[in-house]
């Protein structure tokens, strides 16, 4: 079990995270950040592994992958 | 939990002006993870190009240095010269290494300069608002070819990494792309090799990366995935196209 932390303030809505997620757990938000963007927004419900794909594509590096200890 | 993807060392935390899916932020970050992973941070130095990567110096956490339009690869001659010790590189679009400084890096090539070459192509100038670059496609609609590129008035879209492969000078010359996860690994691969060539004194080493410009296209960054697959990777394809390496092994 994994998750991504996405910096809002960074992103730029490109979208190339959401194609990219095997699990389909990347959406862009309703709400807009500050340079006037939907941002990328993460679906937490426990199915990332971490395999660091939108973190592969992201033109922001606006995304960190983190995995959880095995149990 | 374990962080096991984050920003590099070598990036700033600053924002990047870039155009949204540009693939100018893929590239800036694969270099800084080479860099680090390499632990030459310390005793690199970047040359950036005139284009959009123009403020790249604010993006990357290590020393960087502007050149004149076209020039990094004299600029960059000159620091290698007088610092052999340190790690050079140069950062160039196509309008500044394939138009503007077209003798620059041919001669940096055929002196066999111990530097290391990024050329990102995007096939436009983006910068100015996308007119046509010498890497624009046959047909490709851009703010000065309208209605398309006519190779009886405006030639044909060069291949500078074929035409440095044949200088007696250089080393290696790749062309990668950054329009998957696969390839984006695949180019970070590519860009190690290169600065791996210079700290081993192998020599002038390019690495081509076609990027993606949504905005000079006008497609959306994810159309801008399928237009380099469909249209750029016909025309500029993938590939080692010189490695002395290889062609000392007889591989290539």
């Amino acid at each position: 079990m994994g998750k991504i932390i996405i910096n809002i303030e960074q992103c730029k809505g490109c979208k190339l995270c959401v194609i990219f997620c095997p699990k389909q757990l990347i959406k862009l938000s309703e709400k807009l950040n500050p340079a006037g963007y939907h941002p990328a927004e993460f679906i937490d419900n426990g199915q990332c592994n971490s395999c660091g794909l939108c973190y592969q594509m992201c033109p922001d590096v606006a995304i960190e992958v983190w995995k959880g200890e095995k149990r | 939990m374990k962080k096991i993807f984050s920003r590099p060392e070598s990036l700033t935390a600053k924002r990047n002006i870039y155009c949204s899916g540009c693939g100018h932020g893929i590239v800036h970050r694969l270099i800084a993870e080479v860099i680090d992973e390499l632990g030459i941070r310390e005793k690199t130095i970047g040359v950036a190009p005139v284009g959009c990567a123009v403020f790249a110096y604010d993006y990357w956490n290590f020393d960087v240095t502007e050149a004149a339009h076209g020039r990094p690869p004299a600029v960059a001659t000159g620091i290698k010269r007088v610092l052999p010790d340190r790690v050079v590189f140069t950062y160039q679009g196509d309008g500044d290494l394939a138009a503007i400084g077209t003798a620059e890096t041919v001669h940096a090539a055929n002196r066999g300069e111990n530097i290391t070459i990024i050329f990102v192509n995007n096939g436009v100038y983006g910068m100015t608002g996308g007119q046509m670059a010498p890497t624009t496609l046959i047909a490709q609609k851009t703010t000065t070819t309208p209605l398309g590129r006519d190779p009886k008035i405006a030639g044909y879209p060069i291949k500078i990494s074929e035409a440095l492969g044949q200088l007696e000078g250089s080393v290696y010359i790749e062309r990668v792309t950054v329009n998957s996860p696969k390839n984006t690994i695949k180019a970070k691969r590519a860009i190690k090799k290169a600065f791996q060539n210079q700290i081993q004194n192998k020599g002038f080493s390019l690495v081509e990366v076609l990027s993606m410009c949504p905005i000079a296209w006008g497609v959306n960054p994810v159309e801008a995935l399928k237009w380099i697959e469909q249209k750029m990777i016909p025309v500029f394809p993938l590939g080692v196209i010189k490695d002395k390496d290889l062609t000392a092994k007889g591989n290539l």
